[in-house]
């Protein structure tokens, strides 16, 4: 397998700039349909035909002047005619690998290989595309470099190193049936909108089209795009366990693999929407660090949030979580009653807990939210005291974790207590980031 | 340095309205130079106490960070968390000497400011803080 020698510079495979050309591919086969069934002359057909020869070319030299290779820890990609880049990402700091697969892409059996690395602004190296058998082992081969890369600093590694080769244990799956309900039901109002558009314009087409105008279609339209995305993204997602962290699959149209490296979790959160809880339904969201720039097929996951589990039963996801932060803190303490003048909607839903390395908290108004955070990755702590807190003794201190996709707050203590917690978490926090990241 | 910045135009106007109410000889101008006296003495006192209210701390793993009267804040930053820190000074700022200190860390959710510092002392924590963050820099 060309993937397996790591020396020497490589290409892409042939048909990246095809599947790269994405709509632009279809659009050109659409034009120049009638001349290759000669229904049209082909000097009809002259401007078609120069335009496409221009595309066309431009993505073989996009292909021509684009290769890559692994040199010692480093990933380098050399792209560019005009304006020559030379990138080059050190593997230590890669975060995680995703295979990502769009409906074209499936089509040609390629898949591209995105690096995303660490770093606000590190951004993402992005194999577009390699063969589809090459890619499992090419993507084995960058994991195990990036450990031994990370053996060699001496920071966080897994001491399993040696065990390369992935194997997986399925954790979960989730079926189609739940996932359509529990999309229905979290969106209910959404939904229910919409009907009331289909029905309004079926019973009274004339009146009710002249009311909306197009502003109702365009609502509607990114309304079911957004389902769609959500159902698209969702389908079929499986955790599995390798010995490289969490292997995360799944995507109707576009399929995605992604391994959720151990040690990169930055928060875990466990959202129960109103909806589902009569049904004892969760979802469970990771962040990660490193922000991946969304393009093309994988605009439905933007940002760090990652879904794992879109929709499973309360003690699958408490379990998974478990994996995730493994020193999870058992008993959550609630809030001082006279907090319910405060937060009358969340009282009831208020809790906080810590252990050693973790500290959970837990909100939210009609649907539930769960944060754990590990310790070793707070950035920093806010104890806020507004006036209305003031008067009924209360704080709360938040945790800020990086990013701004999730964050926990210890909401409504007693002053003393969220003094206490501050004080408390500063020290553990410092001695978890002190402390060696465990095994 | 804030109490002249709500002292100063709650004088001008008291002027004003004196000016004018000599002028037209009427009792409302005056009135209306009373209201602003007070309302300016009130912000004074005000502003006084969002002033004290500021404060940080340097302690030896990470900086304590005060402020605010209504809402209280108290934000502890780890030196090893920082990013980068950001000195700036508005024209207000810099015709009386003085910057804000601002502190980030990867979390779009820390906020320490330190405003008002004296320029010198501004510089003094840049580099203090810049040195410590490098000395404890921890990864994500």
């Amino acid at each position: 397998m060309s993937a397996a020698r790591p020396e020497g510079w490589q290409r892409l495979h042939p048909l990246s700039p095809v599947v790269r050309g994405g709509r632009a591919t279809i659009a050109i086969a659409i034009l120049l349909l009638p001349t290759a069934f000669g229904l049209d002359s082909l000097s009809n057909a002259t401007p078609q035909l120069a335009v496409s020869a221009v595309l066309v070319l431009a993505g073989v030299v996009s292909w021509l002047v684009t290769r890559w290779r692994v040199e010692e820890d480093d990933l380098r990609i050399e792209t560019g005619l005009l304006r020559r880049q030379s990138l080059r990402f050190p593997l230590a700091q890669v975060q995680a690998i995703d295979v990502v697969r769009p409906g074209l892409a499936r089509l040609f059996r390629v898949a591209e290989l995105r690096l995303r690395m660490a770093g606000s602004s590190g951004g993402t190296a992005r194999l577009a595309y390699v063969a589809e058998h090459e890619v499992e082992p090419l993507r084995d081969q960058l994991l195990a470099l990036a450990r031994g890369a990370r053996h060699e600093d001496g920071a966080t590694a897994p001491p399993d190193a040696e065990s390369a080769e992935a194997e997986e244990r399925a954790l979960a799956t989730v079926a189609t049936g739940p996932l359509v309900a529990a999309i229905v039901l979290e969106n209910g109002w959404l939904i229910a909108i919409l009907a009331g558009l289909g029905v309004g314009v079926a019973v009274a087409p004339g009146t009710f089209a002249k009311a909306l105008g197009g502003g109702g279609f365009v609502w509607a339209f990114s309304l079911i795009t957004f389902l769609w995305r959500r159902f698209n993204q969702q389908y079929r997602l499986t955790v599995a366990e390798g010995p490289d962290g969490l292997h995360l699959r799944g995507g109707l149209v576009a399929l995605t693999a992604e391994v959720i490296r151990p040690g990169r979790v930055q928060a875990v959160r466990l959202v129960e929407p109103w909806l589902w809880r009569p049904l004892g339904w969760c979802r469970l969201e990771v962040d990660i660090a490193g922000r991946q720039r969304s393009k093309g097929e994988g605009a439905a996951q933007r940002g760090q949030l990652r879904t794992l589990l879109p929709v499973a039963d309360r003690s699958l996801g408490l379990e998974l979580a478990d994996r995730l932060v493994p020193d999870r803190p058992r008993e959550l303490s609630p809030p001082p009653g006279r907090a319910f003048w405060k937060s009358p909607f969340r009282y009831r839903a208020l809790s906080w807990g810590r252990t050693e390395t973790c500290v959970a908290a837990t909100s939210g108004r009609l649907r539930r939210v769960t944060s754990w955070v590990p310790l070793e990755k707070v950035q920093s702590l806010r104890h806020v005291q507004g006036p209305l807190q003031r008067r009924l003794r209360l704080a709360s201190v938040h945790v800020d974790t990086a990013g701004k996709a999730m964050h926990a707050t210890l909401r409504d203590r007693d002053v003393d207590e969220a003094a206490r917690a501050l004080a408390e978490l500063t020290d553990l926090a410092r001695t978890a980031r002190r402390r060696p990241a465990p095994a | 340095m804030r109490r002249l910045e709500v002292g100063v135009p709650a004088l001008l106007l008291v002027i004003a309205l004196v000016v004018a109410g000599t002028l037209e000889g009427s009792g409302i101008a005056f009135g209306l130079a009373g209201a602003a006296a007070v309302a300016g003495a009130v912000s004074l006192s005000v502003v006084g106490r969002r002033y004290r209210s500021w404060g940080y701390g340097e302690r030896e793993d990470d900086l304590l960070v005060r402020r605010g009267v209504m809402f209280a804040r108290l934000s502890v930053v780890p030196y090893g968390r920082m990013q980068f820190i950001d000195v700036t000074a508005g024209p207000l700022e810099r015709a009386f000497g003085l910057a804000t200190v601002r502190l980030h860390t990867a979390a779009a959710a820390t906020d320490a400011r330190i405003p008002g510092l004296e320029r010198e002392e501004a510089g003094r924590l840049r580099d203090r803080l810049a040195e410590l963050g490098e000395a404890q820099a921890a990864g994500l």
